[in-house]
């Protein structure tokens, strides 16, 4: 093999660069994504619930907010009956961000950590929030 | 393995049979929609055919009057107020009798005081509407259940052939951000934003729970509303009474809207 010096360092050197993202991050934890549900609206609650569990509303929340939509607006239908048989209005501005009124804390933690942005916010009014 | 041809015809039809119904049951799983059961309407909401309005000028006597109407529809709906006159948008608006009945106001020996007299104009909620017919994505569309003439905000795209096609003006477009112009938001309802077109809708989320559009409501009995299929409703007795006219009926739109004329001792 000709030159095989230059070419095993050569590689070393490309096997270390390629590989350096992974072996600086290695072992260290993710950053943890947390949703804060800590509001003065949800904290008065007697037992924390929402229209829906929590891992259907982690994992499904925007086909929940599509169908409310379209219930809405296109077919009339205002009240949502969750699993739990409570009846809810439904209403983004109405009731999904009077108890999540920390949109900041709690949209986009996931939101941005995901880099999707919902085009919500154009129209529908954000609570008014402290910038903490 | 070696098979003839009538194996083969089985077996591949069979296999279809099955892969169709395969992907037929798994579409139903994965359909994510609501029951039917999981939604229903708010059981406050008022329930009418084909709503419709009465507008009596006459009893708006100041501009105060108008104004009140006006200002209490575009207050709660977080309508913008443009600075820029080309961008005006308007829900609802006060426009001469020449404007709003043009086909009559070459009459120069009429009562005068019917010419002179301002008209409250908002969208018309017709039977038959131009709007709905010309928009491409349906985010415009006539309510099945009441005739209300809506507009799906996540849907428009902002072509404005609607705007193009509303003989009666009623249809603003958002050529500038409506946030910064809207003086105090009402949290309870939406703004729209840049590059829709919006219009009156007949304060659909206040006939949800049970209320008469706010227009109605600040008037003082200068605009009724009620069922226009319902010949013993308030609105189909006014009709019935008083002499009324459409703004241009000409057009076969079949606007719900009756301004009623007149209305001294002769008429």
């Amino acid at each position: 093999m000709y030159n095989s010096g230059k070419i095993i360092a050569g590689l070393v050197v490309f096997f270390i660069l390629a590989t350096l993202p992974f072996l600086l991050n290695l072992g260290k934890a993710n950053a943890k994504i947390e949703p804060s549900i800590d509001t003065p609206e949800i904290n008065a609650m007697p037992k924390k619930h929402c229209v829906e569990t929590k891992v259907f509303m982690r994992a499904e929340h925007m086909q929940l907010l599509n169908n409310w939509r379209d219930q809405v607006v296109r077919n009339g239908n205002r009240i949502y009956v969750g699993s739990d048989g409570n009846e809810y209005q439904i209403s983004l501005q109405n009731t999904c961000m009077k108890c999540h009124s920390n949109k900041k804390k709690f949209c986009d933690k996931c939101h941005n950590y995901m880099a999707v942005k919902p085009y919500c916010w154009g129209c529908h009014i954000a609570p008014k929030e402290n910038e903490a | 393995m070696s098979m003839n041809r009538r194996q083969f015809l089985k077996l591949a039809s069979a296999s279809t049979i099955l892969g169709v119904g395969a992907a037929s049951v798994i579409n139903n799983i994965s359909n994510s929609s609501l029951e039917a059961a999981q939604i229903h309407p708010d059981p406050r909401s008022l329930k009418a055919k084909r709503w419709g309005f009465v507008v009596d000028v006459s009893k708006l006597t100041t501009e105060e009057d108008y104004q009140r109407c006006i200002d209490t529809c575009h207050d709660i709906h977080n309508v913008p107020n443009n600075p820029n006159p080309r961008h005006e948008v308007k829900w609802i608006w006060k426009d001469t009798y020449e404007h709003t009945f043009p086909n009559t106001a070459e009459d120069k020996i009429m009562n005068r005081e019917l010419q002179e007299k301002n008209f409250l104009l908002f969208c018309n909620h017709c039977q038959n509407p131009a709007c709905v017919r010309v928009c491409p994505t349906k985010a415009t569309f006539k309510r099945e259940s009441d005739g209300i003439v809506m507009q799906d905000m996540h849907r428009c795209i902002g072509c404005r052939f609607c705007m193009a096609a509303c003989p009666f003006g009623a249809r603003s477009f958002n050529y500038t951000d409506p946030r910064p112009n809207i003086k105090v938001e009402n949290k309870e309802f939406p703004t729209r934003m840049i590059g829709v077109v919006e219009k009156c809708t007949a304060c659909y989320e206040r006939l949800a729970v049970g209320k008469q559009p706010a227009c109605v409501e600040k008037s003082n009995g200068a605009i009724v509303f009620g069922d226009l299929e319902d010949p013993n409703s308030e609105v189909r007795k006014l009709i019935a009474e008083k002499y009324t006219i459409r703004r241009k009926p000409e057009l076969g739109t079949q606007p719900s809207i009756y301004y009623v004329i007149g209305g001294g001792e002769h008429a």
